[in-house]
């Protein structure tokens, strides 16, 4: 059994491990925080309030992030109190037959649900776009929200669907052969984004986030 | 995970916790407006159900249904295998129609070991209960059950006394509960009549007991099983009387037990033989609770088992694979 | 009628000798004997002993052909090193008749092979309730002096007195499948830790060792001789000895697998490692191993069982018990007793040959290895190791408990009254 934290169920929460010789830091803590606090102004100024807004983060890395963005939205809007929760895909995702079964991880609706909300769908990485369009159907099963945005913390490129984020804390244009990999405090112990290139691993089946 | 599930043995304690934590993650499925996974679509389940058991046949039968799974279901009444078919015949039939996963209960101890193992399909084998053998998603649903109560869903059930009561002798659900409460920590107590005990009960890992109130102070929980009425014709006790002043769970015992402790029973109840009706409907039994839980762990197997291209993974298996030289066990 | 000179065997183990058989018999034992006319079979280092006799034999003729016939049965028989078998009663129709055990007898005539002497049934259609006419088939040309209701205890006291009683009138004995029926109904394995652990239903001990005991007890009332079959426990054993210590007429066998094989193998659920009686524990095979050893029990009895595929490619609750044993059995007893070191070859005559030809009163097997005697012989090579490979055994059926093992000896040559029956490892 694989332990939990890696097995997050985003594209670039599972891959393969970065090579530690070619790793390279492209943002330090105080770059993820400006993001955050960017990102959290522009929902704010987008949604004219937060009122209605419902943050879902993406197991794992896109929980923490979701916590985050709910902390700085709050302090934006005096207090007000922001719905965050999680919700895991591994159910929906489009590659399980490529792999033995995944242990899934938490999903936690809040309890104020998201129909009729502006649910903020929140990930760490965004690179083929499979996984969003996995939260996309599972979010179907929940509910119907007022309509659904995208918020990551990088942006890789490489779509293969046609997906799009709607708050980017960096872009980070990438070649195949490279891999990112995003460190968390709550998880990691620092906040860090790295890139490098992908450590050789041949035992291991590509997923659709590596191809 | 092992790419069958025959024995509650063949889980090693993280595939047990594998099993309860994505059960628990999918029980809240249950609560949504749409409660369904498209996970396993495409893929063939059979309920191969060689005794009546219509409860276990539709628990496994809604968890495959809510991953979207096909099913089917296959009743040896009434089809060819009252006809005469062999167990064999059967197997290369279903693998003929592609089944991914073959759930079977059966009135042999050992039919799914022999399916799994005999080469005539390729899927995976659930043992839906065999004969006086084993039934571990039982088990299963049942330790989900505990560790809900008694431990907050989480972990194993590490220290936690847990005291199963009437027919291990005849009784699957004994025995996989016993291998796998004793897989989590576990500290199990069987009470029953000596009649009603397997020979070399003593090299199972829990304790014995011919007196029921001994150890319900100290239970967190007390799991009463099913007696057949039909049991007292073989002289294993005198009367149903005497087995339910003896062995039963009424009020007078169920006061003896701690606060949090509860009641459970796999069913179908014996009501006033083996436990009391006030017992069974009491705050403390978990008896329902248990029915609903059952698809709860049931999909968890199922995804466990067919949602990848292979069983999820999980720690060495320390279970024992019988040796088929003998010249190390007689010389 | 061929002559032939086995050159530098040692007989009974013993020292090289060479034995010239002619004319049926064994005409000359010695050193340098002159090889004109005879055809030579080189022997250095191999074994020769008398044929081998077993006591209890399943060829299913008639009934069931499609397990076993009379001929297949009796290939299997020569190529395991046999030169007479007792074929036991359970056919179908029962060999409860003059008429079917004579059939019996001379389906086995015919092959060439084997002597085959039928087992009469003690009771009509073994149902345990009416003696079947033992006398009548004692005085066939049968001429049957086992007596076995094999498959069936006869549990009833009375009935098992009056045919211990009976049998007296012509030196019969009555060979016991000892099996309490009502402590083994439905039971499906020895029980025990195992048989607890997998839910089968549990084949005490003592449902065997009660019915022993009775036994041994009404043979000493009436004077009579009882053989006890296939002895499977450790208690058993000690009934045993303590009858033999009061000098009473009890024999005893144990089959090959008994001395081998244990219930730890159910744990496999393969019905190919069902039989009756069950497998028992890595105790009783050493107290079986040393009885046989001691001689408490007197002789190894295959207990040999062909079953088609179906009756054991299926549940094991539902499958037929028995296993084959004709082609296996001497390599058995040799993996099991002689290279354990606690019988020699000498012994292995006398528990595989000469005290079973004695118990059935079998004239002309069983005899010693001397001039004169009929050459009844075979001759086993101890070196070689061989894997079993079921679809390689001359048996109808494929029910080995030994696929894959390997196991030491190779029966080299058989002859039966001076004809080769298997020459080079094959059937002649």
């Amino acid at each position: 059994m694989t332990a939990p934290g890696n097995t997050g169920g985003t594209s670039a929460a599972r891959p393969k491990d970065l090579d530690p010789a070619t790793a390279r830091p492209v943002l330090d803590s105080s770059d993820i925080n400006r993001a955050l606090t960017r990102i959290a102004h522009e929902i704010v100024e987008r949604a004219k309030g937060a009122d209605d807004v419902v943050l879902l983060g993406i197991p794992t890395r896109g929980v923490a992030l979701a916590r985050r963005l709910g902390e700085r939205l709050a302090s934006i809007e005096d207090g007000a109190k922001v719905p965050v929760g999680a919700l895991d895909i591994t159910m929906y995702r489009d590659d399980l037959r490529l792999g033995p079964a995944r242990a899934l991880e938490r999903t936690e609706i809040p309890a104020e649900g998201i129909d009729g909300k502006l649910v903020v769908l929140v990930d760490d990485v965004l690179f083929s776009g499979r996984t969003i369009r996995a939260a996309l159907d599972a979010l179907n099963d929940i509910g119907r929200p007022r309509a659904v945005q995208l918020a990551v913390l990088v942006d890789r490129g490489h779509r293969e669907l046609p997906i799009r984020a709607d708050y980017v804390g960096k872009n980070l244009p990438t070649s195949l052969r490279e891999t990112v990999k995003v460190h968390l405090a709550e998880y990691d112990g620092r906040d860090a984004v790295l890139l490098g290139t992908r450590a050789a691993d041949p035992a291991a089946a590509p997923t659709d986030a590596e191809k | 995970m092992k790419r069958h599930l025959i024995s509650a043995a063949d889980l090693t304690r993280d595939d047990a916790i594998l099993i309860l934590d994505t059960a628990e993650e999918l029980a809240h499925i249950a609560e949504r407006p749409i409660k369904k996974l498209p996970t396993l679509r495409g893929r063939t389940v059979v309920n191969l159900f060689f005794e009546d058991s219509t409860r276990t046949r539709i628990s496994f039968e809604a968890a495959a249904k809510r991953l979207s799974a096909d099913v089917i279901n296959f009743s040896a009444k009434g089809s060819s295998v009252s006809k005469g078919e062999s167990l064999k015949d059967t197997a290369l039939t279903l693998q003929a129609m592609g089944a991914d996963a073959v759930v079977i209960r059966h009135h042999a101890s050992g039919a799914p070991h022999r399916l799994a193992g005999s080469g005539w399909l390729r899927g995976s084998v659930v043992n839906a209960g065999d004969g006086t053998h084993e039934h571990p998603t039982q088990a299963l649903l049942d330790a989900f059950t505990m560790r809900r109560r008694l431990a907050g869903g989480r972990g194993d059930l590490e220290g936690r006394r847990i005291t199963l009561v009437g027919d291990v002798l005849h009784s699957r659900v004994a025995r996989s509960n016993v291998l796998l409460l004793a897989t989590l920590g576990a500290e199990v107590t069987l009470v029953a009549p000596p009649t009603l005990l397997p020979i070399g009960v003593e090299s199972w890992p829990c304790t014995v007991s011919y007196d029921l109130d001994a150890p319900l102070p100290k239970s967190d929980a007390v799991m009463m099983l099913r007696v057949q009425r039909e049991r007292m014709n073989a002289a294993f006790f005198p009367t149903e009387r005497e087995y339910s002043r003896r062995y039963g769970l009424d009020l007078r015992r169920m006061a003896m037990l701690p606060e949090h402790a509860i009641v459970m029973h796999p069913g179908p109840m014996n009501r006033g033989m083996e436990i009391a009706a006030e017992v069974a409907d009491s705050t403390r039994s978990t008896i329902v609770e248990q029915v609903t839980n059952g698809v709860s762990v049931r999909m968890a197997v199922l995804y466990l088992l067919l949602g990848g291209n292979e069983p999820a993974l999980s720690a060495p298996s320390t279970a024992s694979t019988p040796s088929t030289g003998t010249e190390e066990s007689t010389k | 009628m061929s002559t032939y000179l086995i050159k530098d065997a040692k007989v009974l183990g013993g020292d090289a000798s060479d034995v010239l058989i002619r004319d049926g018999v064994i005409a000359e034992i010695g050193t340098d004997l002159s090889t004109d006319g005879a055809t030579v079979i080189e022997a250095a280092g191999q074994i020769l002993l008398p044929g081998l006799v077993d006591l209890h034999t399943h060829l299913r003729e008639p009934g069931r052909e499609d397990a076993e016939t009379v001929a297949t049965g009796a290939n299997a028989a020569a190529l395991g090193g046999f030169t007479a078998v007792h074929a036991m009663a359970n056919t179908d129709p029962v060999a409860d008749t003059a008429g079917t055990v004579e059939q019996v007898w001379r389906l086995g005539q015919e092959t060439g092979r084997c002597d085959v002497h039928p087992v009469g049934a003690v009771t009509v259609g073994l149902e345990g309730k009416r003696l079947a006419e033992l006398g009548a088939m004692a005085d066939s040309a049968a001429r049957v002096r086992v007596f076995s209701d094999d498959g069936k205890c006869v549990d009833d006291a009375v009935i098992m007195r009056r045919a211990l009683e009976y049998v007296k009138a012509f030196d019969g004995v009555v060979a016991q499948h000892a099996q309490e029926p009502r402590l083994t109904e439905g039971a499906q394995m020895n029980e025990g830790t195992v048989s607890g652990e997998l839910g089968l239903r549990g084949w005490p001990a003592v449902a065997e060792e009660s019915i022993i005991a009775r036994d041994v007890l009404l043979t000493a009332h009436v004077g009579s001789r009882l053989h006890v079959c296939h002895v499977s426990t450790a208690g058993s054993v000690e009934i045993l000895r303590w009858a033999k210590s009061k000098g009473w007429n009890v024999t005893a066998e144990v089959t090959p697998h008994h001395l081998l094989l244990t219930d730890e193998l159910v744990r496999s659920y393969d019905p190919v490692y069902k039989v009756n009686p069950p497998l028992r524990t890595a105790a009783d095979v050493t107290a079986l191993r040393e009885a046989l050893a001691d001689g408490t029990i007197d002789a190894v009895a295959t207990d040999h069982a062909p079953h088609p595929s179906e009756d054991k490619d299926c549940e094991w609750a539902v499958a037929a018990m028995g296993m084959l044993g004709l082609e296996t059995a001497l390599s058995i007893v040799q993996e099991t007793m002689v290279d354990t070191g606690l019988l020699d070859w000498a012994g292995v005559a006398d528990r595989m040959s000469v005290r079973p030809a004695a118990i059935g009163r079998l004239e002309g097997h069983g005899r010693p290895v001397e001039v004169g005697e009929p050459a009844n012989l075979v001759l086993v090579d101890p070196t070689p190791r061989r894997t079993v490979e079921p679809s390689e055994l001359a048996s109808r059926s494929r029910n080995t408990p030994y696929a894959g093992l390997e196991l030491p000896g190779k029966v080299v040559a058989t002859f039966l009254r001076g004809v080769p029956t298997v020459i080079d490892g094959k059937l002649a």
